[in-house]
């Protein structure tokens, strides 16, 4: 234990720095030239005043700096005629130990080393770089956080022939236990950690060592965050039984489990954490650990809808992340035929993107009596998915119903249900206890969110009006969050009902996500939010037939770009200003209906005629 | 002590070497005053003081003596025109009082605890085990020893060497100390109790026997006072401000502990404590420490409450049992009736004080607090305080119309004039002092024990033990347990002070704490408990009473009172510091000691004519230079 073998000398602000004095010899130098009484006739040491000392001061740096500059300059000139002896080895660790941050200084140094290293055998070199050691840390001593001496003790003791990684943990203990959030030395240490093999085990005994004594240390935590997979794997067995069978899937990727823990050591985990949230709930590194221990799911890599148009003669496939389609490998198999097809994504800003969409040669399935099927094969991923096209269908998709297991837990979704349960009754108990406590109230939402989305819904909503109360300088976010958790809420009742309207008016809206689980909507109302755009991202709506978005804020019509069924847009009382916003519109080739009252854009001159020669589809106009 | 003569003038006189007159000696002298600072004791620090075992030993007797009646010699013949003379009462004691000492281990070594009644009287004649324990024996040495001989090897293999020759000459001394038990019951007669039940619990534990404590004697520095130094209360203030700190080294209390239930619990006090305390539940942890996080700041809830007790604000806090008690007697370190403002603003005191220096607030200075006073005596010196321990002061000369202390003569008849003096309470004779209060005294025990209280992962903690009161009417005792490394006790044991309020003598009021906590003969089922080697009780007056000026004394003569019974060290630098300013109002009390390099000396002219410096310089320069090319001589 550090703290009972050092002993503690107090030092007033002023003489912290001056280096200490033994006091036996203090004395004995006072009692050699102290004057004796009678000498002292003022009754009172002389003491040299501020000015005197400031100007002694004065002439003690200009010295030192004449010193410094001259050994620079030879310095310089040494390197450029390209000497590399012992006089340039002096020179160089008299400058950096005056100034441990000159790069060139160290580059010089191992240009010499690295010159001695042929000319000197093992153990010259071995008592050489021990001493560039010891030099490097009376460098580190004036400067704990010097980039230039940490780098260069990392070089010295790789090339240490015989090195002693014992001694450079204790090094960085030292260093640690002087400040725990010194990131350097922290770097330095994972260096001697990975050289010397030190047990994981004894790591993280290192980490609950640092943490018990602050527990406020983002480093620890995250150090810990990597040992506790190594040290307690999860157990090999699926993790949830609503995942796909194994068979479609492929084999799991090292990210989505090596970083799981198993659950008992999980549970400690969570006893450990609580402490310290509970301690001090203002504390940020613990929750950010909380969080990442209550996991992070990543969503199964798939093809997750194809779907086909006869009309169109299209085909628009969805997919469970953004991806290029074009280095993917995506194939295309019409009737055991694979197709030559062009993929594009749903709009030109994209190059990754959700959706993709493909022209299939004119009347390959245009004819409503015959019935194809289609293949969409991901062969990076080694997997795909059918579609079968019926005859007297117009169109046809195949997709998993997006249940909530599957889409939206991806925050916090990998714990069992029992062990959030009872994560999120330790929050509440917080919550009573520290109302307005940001960092518990958001862990709540999240918590609330993996158990149950549409049954804490009045909750979440209201702790979310709380989260804007206390936090007010991060409302936008919590507003985002909201909004995505609401879109969420509604693609889930939309599912369950088995439909393909998507309405979500009312609700407060600030922006608009998840864009690509809509692409099968045919109705969409966004009425009465707070909407200010329609993003590219919302022409993956492929389907969508009717928009309703009254009563937003929208200025920029951006994502109403090449949606093929697009026929009526009711964007009244929004503040759409100029004519340009409008253009994307003229993409849209069956949009008959646009209802555009209540828009500044309506006050401008001609706006009929020239909304007419830039939107000549439109039939029905309403300004 | 050197025969010439004292100088016969000073500005201020101090006799008596306590914390206060130190402090006040420092200070005088720090701003140029002429001080001439006298002890009657062979020692400093007075009733501060920390000894060696064996210097305790010779206290003890100290104070069994009966005080040589010195014949009042008449100074009149010293006394000018319009003086009068006060005399000083003579050297008593009676500031000390109820002295017991009980020894609970045999005076030889004992080489092992595994021995059966017989076996041991047998041993405490022979010095020898029996030759049928002696390999099992012998192993358990082996392993003590070495462990002791980690910390410190060159005196265990001593030891283990010269035991033999040693034990002779301890004998005699532990005789002498035997002579010092005054009521103590027959140690010997519950001794083979002691050691059955020790050697059931831990049978490797090495018996250290009393030759043994004295022979390591040095090792032990014993205080008479028990305090610590809160490490923003006004001691360390001061000590950082004047620079005296550089004098002195100190260790961090590690750990609060309290006494409930029948056992040893530590206090969370600080944020990692809190964390990791692993008797609080988590709801308790963040009451915990939203109570000490608001109480830092006065509230209008807060103030409601004045004048009435504080365990009631604490009982409508909501706090929990728990809690209730570790804030109420351990926090706040009050009693149960205290009034809120008193015990939120002892709170408040702790918390301001925590970490600065570590897990509590506060500090405990390597080898005794008998150090402190002399740091500052130290300071004194170096400003040109002149000392003199077994000197004392006979009377005062004073004059008549101004009632002021012209002189005093000191115990060799000698006229010193001061124009002040400050005085230690215990030489002002009974009748000059104005007694306000009856006056109170404090209950002390120092044990020597063989293990921690609450042994942890570390055996190397200082710990401050708070006990409330077990039944109301009982006493809160305050109880500091030293380790090694504090340098006031040897390896292998614990020192431990306990302390409170008088109500009888010392040892009535804390024996039934000490056998509840520690394992004595007199203490039933405690085998986990640690041994009592060796224990000392006594009275001490409480130096809280007694006023600085009021007394039937000179206006220029002040009182300093001894120790108080409070933890930290306020009454003393409060009393030195009005001292000092009624001495000299203008001046700063304690500025900064200036760095050696900083102070000006007659001859030594640094703001001499230009010419001189810059020739100076020159020289140096010419001297640098030459260096500069011997070494690259060399170097080529």
């Amino acid at each position: 234990m550090l703290i009972v073998t050092c002993k503690i000398k107090l030092h007033s602000e002023k003489t912290h720095n001056k280096p200490s004095r033994q006091p036996g010899a203090c004395v004995i130098w006072f009692l050699k030239k102290s004057p004796s009484q009678t000498e002292r006739m003022h009754g009172r040491l002389k003491i040299k005043s501020t000015a005197q000392q400031e100007e002694e001061k004065r002439k003690e740096r200009e010295k030192k700096l004449k010193i410094y500059v001259t050994a620079r300059d030879a310095c310089f000139s040494k390197r450029k005629e390209g000497i590399l002896d012992d006089e340039a080895l002096q020179l160089t660790q008299q400058l950096l130990s005056a100034n441990p941050d000159f790069a060139t200084f160290w580059n010089y140094r191992r240009e010499i080393l690295m010159h001695l290293e042929t000319v000197k055998d093992e153990d010259e070199m071995q008592k050489i770089y021990e001493a560039e050691l010891s030099f490097l840390e009376s460098c580190l001593k004036v400067n704990p956080k010097s980039y230039g001496s940490w780098h260069h003790r990392g070089w010295v003791s790789v090339r240490l022939p015989r090195p002693d990684w014992a001694r450079e943990l204790s090094l960085c203990d030292r260093c640690l236990s002087l400040d725990d959030r010194n990131f350097h030395c922290w770097d330095y240490r994972r260096m001697v950690v990975k050289m010397s093999g030190v047990p994981v085990d004894q790591e993280l005994g290192f980490t609950d060592r640092l943490i018990g004594s602050n527990f406020s240390n983002y480093s620890s935590w995250h150090y810990r965050s990597t040992l506790l997979p190594l040290l307690h794997p999860e157990s090999p067995e699926p993790p949830s039984p609503c995942r796909k069978p194994p068979q479609t899937s492929p084999p799991p990727s090292p990210q989505t489990h090596s970083h799981r823990v198993c659950e008992e050591q999980l549970l400690k985990e969570y006893e450990l954490v609580q402490n310290a949230f509970f301690t001090d709930p203002n504390d940020q590194s613990a929750w950010f650990y909380y969080r990442w221990l209550l996991g992070r799911a990543e969503r199964e890599e798939m093809i997750s809808c194809v779907y086909a148009s006869r009309d169109e003669e299209r085909v628009a496939v969805a997919f469970s992340r953004p991806v290029n389609a074009q280095t993917v490998g995506l194939l295309l198999v019409l009737d055991g035929q694979p197709q030559r097809v062009e993929w594009r994504s749903v709009h030109p800003r994209f190059k990754h993107s959700p959706v993709w969409i493909c022209d299939l040669p004119p009347g390959t399935i245009s004819d409503i009596t015959n019935e194809h099927n289609l293949t969409v094969h991901w062969t990076e991923k080694h997997t795909h998915r059918d579609c079968a096209l019926y005859t007297g269908r117009t169109e046809s998709y195949c997709r998993d119903s997006a249940t909530d297991q599957e889409l939206f837990r991806s925050e916090l979704s990998v714990e069992k249900t029992s062990v959030l349960q009872s994560e999120l009754q330790s929050c509440n108990q917080l919550q009573e206890l520290e109302p307005r406590n940001k960092w518990c109230l958001l862990t709540i939402i999240l918590l609330m969110r993996a158990l149950d989305p549409l049954g804490y819904e009045k909750e979440t909503l209201a702790h979310f009006q709380t989260l804007k109360e206390v936090d007010p300088m991060r409302s936008a976010y919590y507003s985002d969050l909201c909004s995505k958790f609401m879109i969420e809420n509604t693609i889930l009742k939309m599912e369950y009902a088995e439909v393909r309207v998507f309405s979500i008016s009312d609700k407060n809206l600030t922006t608009l996500c998840h864009l690509d689980q809509l692409l099968l909507v045919t109705h969409i109302n966004l009425s009465s939010n707070h909407l200010q755009r329609l993003p590219p991202q919302f022409a993956m709506l492929q389907c969508l037939e009717v928009l309703e978005a009254d009563n937003n804020s929208i200025e920029n019509l951006e994502g109403l770009y090449r949606l093929p069924r697009l026929e009526e847009v009711s964007l009244k009382n929004n503040k759409i200003s100029a004519l340009a916003d409008l253009q994307p519109l003229a993409s849209c080739p069956k949009l008959k209906r646009l209802d555009l009252r209540g828009n500044p854009v309506t006050q401008t001159a001609n706006i009929e005629s020239e909304l007419a020669e830039l939107l000549p589809s439109v039939t029905d106009l309403l300004l | 002590m050197a025969a010439e003569d004292l100088p016969s003038e000073f500005d201020v006189v101090i006799l008596g070497t306590g914390l206060a007159e130190s402090v006040v000696a420092a200070a005088c002298s720090r701003v140029g005053q002429r001080v001439l600072h006298l002890d009657r004791r062979s020692y400093y620090a007075a009733n501060w003081a920390s000894f060696t075992f064996n210097g305790l030993l010779t206290w003890i007797e100290q104070q069994h003596e009966e005080s040589p009646s010195e014949e009042v010699q008449d100074w009149s013949s010293l006394l000018e025109e319009g003086e009068e003379l006060i005399y000083l009462s003579k050297p008593d004691s009676a500031s000390i009082t109820n002295l017991q000492v009980f020894c609970f281990i045999s005076p030889e070594t004992q080489v092992s605890s595994v021995f059966s009644e017989e076996d041991e009287e047998d041993e405490a004649q022979s010095h020898d085990p029996p030759n049928t324990t002696e390999e099992e024996t012998g192993a358990d040495d082996e392993n003590a020893a070495k462990e002791t001989s980690e910390t410190e090897p060159a005196d265990s293999n001593d030891k283990e060497t010269k035991e033999e020759p040693e034990e002779a000459a301890d004998g005699g001394e532990d005789g002498q100390s035997q002579a010092a038990h005054t009521q103590g019951e027959e140690p010997e007669g519950d001794q083979p109790c002691l050691h059955a039940t020790q050697s059931q619990s831990e049978p490797t534990r090495k018996q250290i026997s009393y030759a043994q404590l004295v022979k390591e004697g040095r090792r032990f520095n014993i205080d008479l006072v028990s305090k610590l130094m809160y490490s923003r209360g006004s001691l360390v203030n001061l000590l950082i401000k004047s620079n005296v700190s550089r004098y002195a080294e100190f260790k961090n209390v590690t750990r609060i502990l309290t006494y409930r239930h029948g056992n040893v619990e530590q206090v969370p006090c600080s944020r990692a404590d809190v964390f990791a305390s692993r008797q609080l539940s988590v709801v308790e942890k963040r009451k915990l420490m939203r109570f000490l996080t608001s109480c830092v700041e006065e509230t209008e809830e807060q103030q409601a409450y004045n004048g009435r007790p504080y365990l009631e604000f604490l009982r409508d806090q909501q706090l929990g049992d728990n809690l209730q008690h570790f804030l109420l007697h351990s926090i706040a370190m009050v009693t149960e009736d205290t009034a809120t403002e008193v015990g939120l603003a002892s709170t408040r005191h702790f918390l301001r004080c925590l970490g600065h220096y570590g897990n509590t607030p506060f500090l405990f200075p390597v080898y005794g607090l008998g150090e402190i006073p002399q740091c500052f005596c130290r300071m004194c010196a170096v400003f040109g305080g002149v000392y003199c321990l077994r000197h004392s002061v006979h009377c005062l000369l004073v004059n008549k119309d101004t009632n002021r202390c012209k002189a005093v003569i000191d115990s060799r008849g000698q006229r010193i004039s001061c124009s002040h003096f400050v005085v230690e309470d215990s030489y002002v004779a009974t009748e000059r002092k104005k007694v306000a209060t009856p006056t109170r005294s404090l209950s002390r025990a120092v044990l020597i024990t063989d293990g921690s209280v609450l042994p942890g992962d570390s055996d190397q903690q200082v710990s401050l033990v708070t006990v409330p009161p077990v039944a109301a009417g009982s006493l809160a005792v305050r109880m500091v347990e030293l380790c090694p490394s504090t340098m006031t006790c040897m390896p292998g044991t614990y020192l431990v002070h306990l302390t409170c309020q008088s109500v009888g003598s010392a040892y009535e009021d804390l024996f039934p704490v000490v056998t509840r906590m520690f394992h004595t003969p007199e203490s039933c089922n405690q085998e986990k408990r640690p041994s009592v080697l060796w224990c000392l009780y006594f009275n001490m007056v409480d130096g809280a009473g007694v006023e600085v000026q009021g007394h039937d004394l000179p206006s220029n003569v002040y009182v300093c009172s001894g120790p108080d019974g409070g933890l930290g060290h306020e009454h003393a630098i409060k009393q030195a510091e009005s001292i000092f300013q009624k001495i000299l109002p203008e001046e700063d009390f304690c500025p900064p000691a200036p760095n050696p390099e900083d102070i000006i000396y007659d001859g030594e002219n640094t703001v001499t004519s230009p010419g001189d410096k810059e020739e100076k310089e020159k020289k140096e320069e010419k001297e640098k230079e030459q260096q500069k090319e011997q070494e690259l001589q060399t170097e080529e």
